[in-house]
Order: C-alpha cells, then structure tokens, then sequence
C-alpha cells in the first residue's frame, strides 16, 4: 500500500540512505549536498538514476547542474519542475509513482 | 591574500640543479637507509613524470641499481614503449618488457569493461574503440560526469553519457590495467631487493589522479612535491629525450587517445598548476584569474573542482585503518 510522501521526504529518505548510511547527521533541504561533502558527482550520477527509475522521467545532459540537484528542494523542484513540462498540466501532486503517492 | 603584483605564469620557476640535488640526496637517504633496499625499479611508461623519475634514481642510486620496466597491454600506443626504451638506453640501466595483456585476460578486464560498454553502446566490439571525457567544468557550473565517446571500425564516433552502472563497471576493469602493472613491478622488486618508485606528479597525487594499490602504490614518490611545470624544468635540466617533452600528456589507458585533462583535470596542465598553486597559497580566484588567462568564476569552479576531488582522494590515500594502535610496531 502506497504512503503519502512529498517528494522533498523521498529524496531526503534516498540520500540517508545511499549515502549516510542510515548514521546520524543532520542536513537541511536547502543544504548543498557538493559543499557538505554529502553527494559527489558520482552521487549525482547515482541519484539521476533513482530519479528516472523512480518517476520516468529523463535527465538530460544539461539538467546536471547544481541548480537542479545539489539540495533536497532543489531535487524537488527540478522534478516538479520537469514532471509538469512531460505532462502538461498535470499537476505534480496528482501523480502517482512507484513507492507513494507524490 | 595575496596581492596581484605578486603572481606571475612563472611563479613555479625552479632552481632545477639545486632541486635535483637535493632530491637525488633524499632518494639516496629513502631507499638505503630507510627503506634498506639495494636499488629502485621504475615503472617507465614514455610520459615525462616516469621518465624524470628514471633519471632521477639512476642519478641518486647509480645506473647499475635501477631497473625500468615497460608493461604494455593492448591498448596501449605503441610510442609509449619505443620512448620508455630511449630513455632506458640513454641512461645505460637495465629494462625489461612484460606484456600484461595475458594477465588482464585471465582477468577478464577486457570482458568486463566491453559488457559495460555495450550496455550503452550495444554494437560495441572487434575493432572498435573507446575513452571516457569530462564535460567543459570550467565554463558553466556542471557535474564531473563521464561520457564515453566510441569509435566504429569506419570511423564514425558517437558520444553517450555513462550510467552509473556502465560508468563503475568500465572504470572498475580499466583499473585492473595499473594494479597488474603493479604485480610485475613488486616481482622484480623482490628478485632485486629493490625498492619501487612511484612516479606522481603533484596534481596527481593531491587530486587522487591515481588507481588505488595500482600506480598509487610504492615505497617512495620522488616527484609528488612538484607541480608539473616544475616537472618538466627538471626534465630539460636531466636531460630527458626532446621528444618526451614535447609529448602531450595521455592516460595511455584507452584505445582512442585520451588526454589528461580530458579525463581528469578538465584544464590545461598549466593552468592547473597555477590554480592548485593559488589555491594551496591562498590566492584569491580575482587575483590569480589574469596570471591563468581565465576570469575570476572559470578560476572559482577550478578552486571547487580541486576541493571536490581532494575530498575523494582522501580515500585513495588513506592507508588501511585499524580499530587500535597495535602495540610494538613503531
């Protein structure tokens, strides 16, 4: 059964995971994963995965920039941000994707 | 900080007699006092770094105890073997060749780095060939992301950027090529008694552009201290083959010609030489900006490129870790 899980909590959940290890530390959704010493580029790499596996969608070349993946909001917003231009006007908050509703 | 006055492109100008005194007397020391090893074996690969290295210890230990080894496999570029030998030859000290291709094979390293190919170049086989490159790092704010570019047997090219998975596998199975180099160069070790010399650079060892117990393992790094461009002052200085100078720096790992700046520094060598100098130095990236022939951001991305991989290459460096100290060994 799917729970409800905005989309900043799933990528915040993605990142302890696969790169704190679960270990207490403590970070903010504005936080620079790159100038914390949290994600690397091949983090980043790892973490574009997650997100095409996980929503379908495509990163493109000139979507790694730290603009779009260097903090939890900015994750989020780039995913909205690039959910809403695949779907037209489907708001982001009406999609369903594997592991919750967004 | 320092002051713009201050920094000129020939800030890394070495005294090179003096400072290949003073290194050849450290080898000297290193080697016989403290490692207790009767020579030393250099890996020479026909770059300048390994080249520099050869002369250096056949300097410091005598012609006689310096053994260069050439360890070719199948891709490299066959200049690489005819310049390591010139240099062997012009020094007078004894070399060996050992193909590694039968033991990457053995391994599988070839294998496994085309299954990891073809998963994102499915056509990928005989007579193909590839490398991996950086995006432009310095012109926009990017990620470090490798994509492979692959060469069809007509010629044509095609450029993909690597998944995670592909980018770990070809990674994971081209660094079997340095650590097998590294068996060879710890077998003649052990028949000689000989101590092995690491030959990297300082940009190389600070920003971990090495395979770790691969070329990043050795007894002693006689040239880690020194900037490139000091290295090669010191190359002119010692004599080193006119034609190994003006090689341009290559990996010599993958078939198509690769570039080091291409797979790792994402700048010419000089110029990032000068920005891990202004970096080390406290230089402002305004300051240093003109003496680099690049604007203050180009020189502020550099400066957090080299954080970055320092934060990386703090793994590569460490020794392995203990839960205690263990008594008895000082």
């Amino acid at each position: 059964m799917f729970t409800e899980k905005s989309v900043g909590q799933h990528v915040r959940e993605f990142i302890v995971e696969n790169f704190l290890f679960n270990q207490e530390r403590t970070f903010t959704d504005d936080d620079s994963f790159l100038g914390e010493g949290i994600v690397d580029s091949t983090g980043v790499l790892q973490l574009v995965t997650f997100l095409e596996e996980t929503y379908g969608i495509t990163v493109e070349d000139e979507d790694l920039t730290p603009e779009n993946m260097d903090s939890v909001n900015s994750v989020a917003a780039f995913l909205s941000r690039k959910m809403n231009s695949v779907a037209g006007s489907v708001p982001l908050d009406q999609k369903t994707v594997p592991g919750g509703q967004l | 900080m320092s002051s713009i006055s201050m920094i000129s492109p020939n800030i890394l100008q070495v005294d090179a007699g003096r400072e290949t005194d003073r290194i050849v007397a450290r080898i000297r020391e290193l080697v016989f006092s403290q490692l207790k090893r009767k020579g030393a074996v250099v890996g020479v690969s026909g770059g300048i770094d390994s080249s520099v290295v050869a002369h250096l210890c056949a300097r410091a230990l005598g012609k006689e105890r310096v053994v260069a080894l050439f360890t070719p496999e199948a891709d490299s570029s066959p200049d690489s073997l005819r310049l390591g030998r010139m240099v062997a030859d012009n020094l007078g000290i004894r070399s060996f060749t050992e193909d590694i291709s039968p033991i990457l094979k053995g391994a599988r390293c070839y294998e496994r780095r085309d299954a990891a190919i073809r998963t994102m170049v499915p056509e990928y086989g005989e007579g193909y060939k590839c490398k991996i490159v950086l995006p432009n790092l310095v012109d926009a704010d990017r990620y470090a992301i490798f994509s492979i570019v692959v060469q069809s047997p007509n010629g044509e090219t095609i450029k993909v950027r690597l998944s995670l998975d592909a980018y770990l596998g070809i990674v994971a199975a081209t660094n079997c090529k340095q650590r097998a180099r590294k068996i060879i160069e710890y077998y003649y070790s052990d028949l000689y008694q000989y101590a092995v010399a690491g030959t990297p650079n300082r940009l190389e060892y600070d920003q971990g552009f090495f395979v770790k117990n691969g070329d990043g393992a050795a007894d002693f790094k006689p040239i880690a201290h020194l900037y490139k461009t000091q290295v090669y002052q010191l190359a002119a200085y010692l004599g080193v083959p006119e034609e190994i100078q003006r090689r341009p720096s290559t990996t010599d790992t993958y078939s198509l010609e690769q570039s080091q700046e291409e797979f790792y520094f994402a700048i010419p060598l000089a110029k990032m030489d000068l920005c891990l100098y202004g970096k080390n130095n406290n230089i402002t990236a305004a300051d240093l900006a003109p003496a680099v022939g690049m604007d203050e951001k180009q020189v502020q991305r550099v400066y957090a490129m080299i954080e970055s991989k320092r934060l990386v290459a703090r793994y590569l460096r460490s020794a392995p870790l203990l839960i205690e100290e263990v008594q008895g060994i000082q």
